[in-house]
């Protein structure tokens, strides 16, 4: 598009009038006009907000402060208090094991997804493929109050197939009884939540492997497992990359599994998640100075692990 | 050769069942009646089908009340997002200018901004400005989000689209608003109305800003009703509770498999063919 004007214009249609300087000038300004509804309602609504987060994070500010629209400033000792508080460091390393096992499951599970789906039928894979679209296309909260249902200790569906598979006896087993069974039925729906998205995505991504290439290393000689590792591997590695530091981010910052399926009666300090613990230390007690503490350490870490996501992603943003 | 297909074949039909279990359990379970669904041994069909759960469960208070809001919230957020992303990402798509990095490091950076760390800020601000317990509150809170996501599945529509139309349209002498309506609009059709329904999807499924900026009962979104349905009384009345979890992913179902395969890469794209 630019080009064209730039031909046309130096093509002496016009003289150096005022004219022409206003177009020049209009098309430096063209695209600037184009983001600029963007850029001031991103900055009205979550700029300001944001600048508010830090203000907020040296203030003692509760629901009198609130009301009063006036906080008292402290200085640091909200940070003092969070990183004093023994409930922080247990809940931040939870929260790291919990996404580790979260991301080593999705990522692990959604790949050999993808390469069954390769493998398969073409009945088979409609069929594969079909029912992955639909769970991804599940909103959380009813997927939660599904998974609720299928795993209650009275009649869950969970217990008795297990039972009638000789798993071992699960009548009445409540999954919700300890930190552990509680975190691990949120996993679960987690991974069969974000498998979809990986598997489908990966599934693509195979396409790009050249047929021939697989071929000639089979005529080599080469194994399956050898043929993976030294040529699909390597292809998917980039995509690999961002759906990793997609899901880390994801599955650190999770609040609505854990909430709603462990039930907002029974989340404790004992089985807080970052985003839980963030949310009833600093919106359920009411004590907004601490809570945007909180925010802007976990706001920080969220940013140090998605370096890696945005800078691929800018650079692909950039080039096009 | 033929066997080993068989063994992968039997392989993804039962990883077929696990995935779509817990959606077939849910609508089985809604067409149950209810000496069926507390049974111990639980029937997998619905033996005597029956609408009464559905009928239960947009009786319940606030059904229809709930349900208004949500719609109202979703046009508005996504007809508002729509409108001023796809500007942006015309500059995006089509554009050189300085600052352009930094633009795209403030779209794809605000995507990954996790949505507890904003309860407070936003909460607080809304709360100054007496827009908690408002739809525009959650309307506002939501364009956070679904701009910057809209701006870069746009961008990635408005690439698919070769830029030679609309230089041949210039060189014959249209103006830029004329090459917009006549060639970007109607080529960009598609790809505005999948980038709609996925934002349309993603507004609709919310839950934590509706949750903590919406306290009024009458003020609620569908996903919020849903997540207290249980709350009332000691025994979970679960045929309703299936009925009404049916009824709230029936709209997004629909219209995430009419789309999906346009937008599945979003978030991605490029990422694929880089």
């Amino acid at each position: 598009m630019s080009e064209g004007t730039s031909t046309a214009t130096a093509a002496g249609t016009f003289p150096l009038t005022s004219r022409r300087r206003r177009r020049l000038w209009g098309r430096v300004a063209v695209p600037y006009a184009l983001i600029a509804p963007v850029v001031i309602t991103i900055a009205l609504i979550l700029g300001y907000p944001l600048y508010y987060l830090v203000r907020l994070s040296l203030q003692q500010y509760g629901l009198f402060e609130l009301i009063r629209h006036k906080g008292i400033g402290v200085g640091l000792a909200n940070y003092r208090s969070v990183l004093h508080d023994q409930i922080f460091w247990h809940t931040l390393v939870r929260t790291i094991v919990f996404t580790a096992a979260n991301v080593v499951l999705t990522m692990v599970l959604g790949l050999l997804v993808a390469l069954l789906l390769v493998r398969v039928s073409r009945p088979v894979r409609l069929l594969l493929s079909s029912s992955l679209v639909l769970v991804w296309s599940m909103p959380v909260v009813v997927a939660v109050q599904v998974w609720y249902w299928m795993t209650n200790f009275e009649n869950g569906v969970v217990n008795y197939v297990l039972t009638q598979l000789h798993l071992g006896s699960f009548e009445q087993h409540d999954w919700y009884a300890s930190t552990f069974s509680q975190l691990s039925m949120v996993t679960l729906l987690i991974v069969w939540g974000a498998l979809p998205f990986v598997a489908i995505t990966l599934y693509a991504a195979l396409a790009q492997v050249p047929n021939d290439l697989l071929e000639a290393a089979s005529v080599d000689g080469a194994g399956a497992w050898m043929k993976f590792r030294d040529i699909t591997l390597p292809i998917l590695r980039p995509i690999l990359l961002i759906l990793t530091s997609l899901s880390i981010i994801w599955d650190f910052g999770v609040f609505t599994q854990p909430y709603l399926l462990i039930g907002q009666s029974k989340v404790t300090p004992g089985n807080f998640l970052m985003s839980i613990y963030l949310f009833e230390e600093g919106y359920f007690k009411s004590d907004y100075g601490r809570g945007a503490a909180i925010s802007l350490l976990m706001l920080a870490i969220v940013g140090v692990l998605s370096i890696v996501y945005v800078r691929r992603m800018v650079r692909i943003g950039v080039e096009t | 050769m033929k066997s080993r297909r068989l063994g992968w074949d039997a392989l993804g039909i039962a990883v077929f069942v696990v995935m779509v279990f817990p959606v077939f359990w849910m609508i089985s379970t809604a067409f149950k009646p209810n000496d069926q669904i507390v049974s111990l041994t639980p029937t997998w069909l619905p033996l005597h089908p029956t609408l009464d759960h559905f009928t239960d469960a947009i009786h319940r208070p606030y059904f229809w009340t709930d349900v208004k809001n949500s719609l109202i919230i979703v046009c508005v957020t996504v007809a508002l997002s729509i409108a001023l992303a796809f500007l942006a990402a015309i500059a995006l798509a089509r554009f050189g200018f300085a600052g352009r990095k930094l633009f795209v490091v403030l779209v794809i950076g605000i995507q990954m901004l996790p949505q507890a760390g904003l309860i407070i800020p936003l909460y607080v601000v809304l709360a100054r400005y007496h827009q908690v317990n408002t739809l525009t509150g959650v309307i506002l809170t939501y364009m956070t989000f679904v701009l910057p996501f809209s701006v870069w599945t746009l961008r990635g529509f408005l690439l698919g689209i070769p830029k030679e139309l609309e230089e041949a349209a210039m060189v014959d002498g249209s103006t830029r608003v004329g090459v917009f309506l006549k060639i970007l609009l109607p080529l960009m059709g598609p790809g505005l109305v999948a980038t709609s329904v996925f934002a349309f999807i993603t507004t609709w499924n919310e839950y934590i800003f509706a949750r903590i900026l919406l306290n009024d009962q009458s003020k609620q979104t569908v996903t919020v009703w849903l997540s207290y349905f249980y709350g009332t009384s000691r025994h979970t009345d679960w045929g309703a509770l299936m009925a009404a979890s049916t009824l709230t992913a029936v709209p997004v179902v629909v219209f995430f498999l009419l789309v999906q395969r346009r937008i599945a890469f979003g978030l991605t794209q490029g990422a694929v063919r880089g």
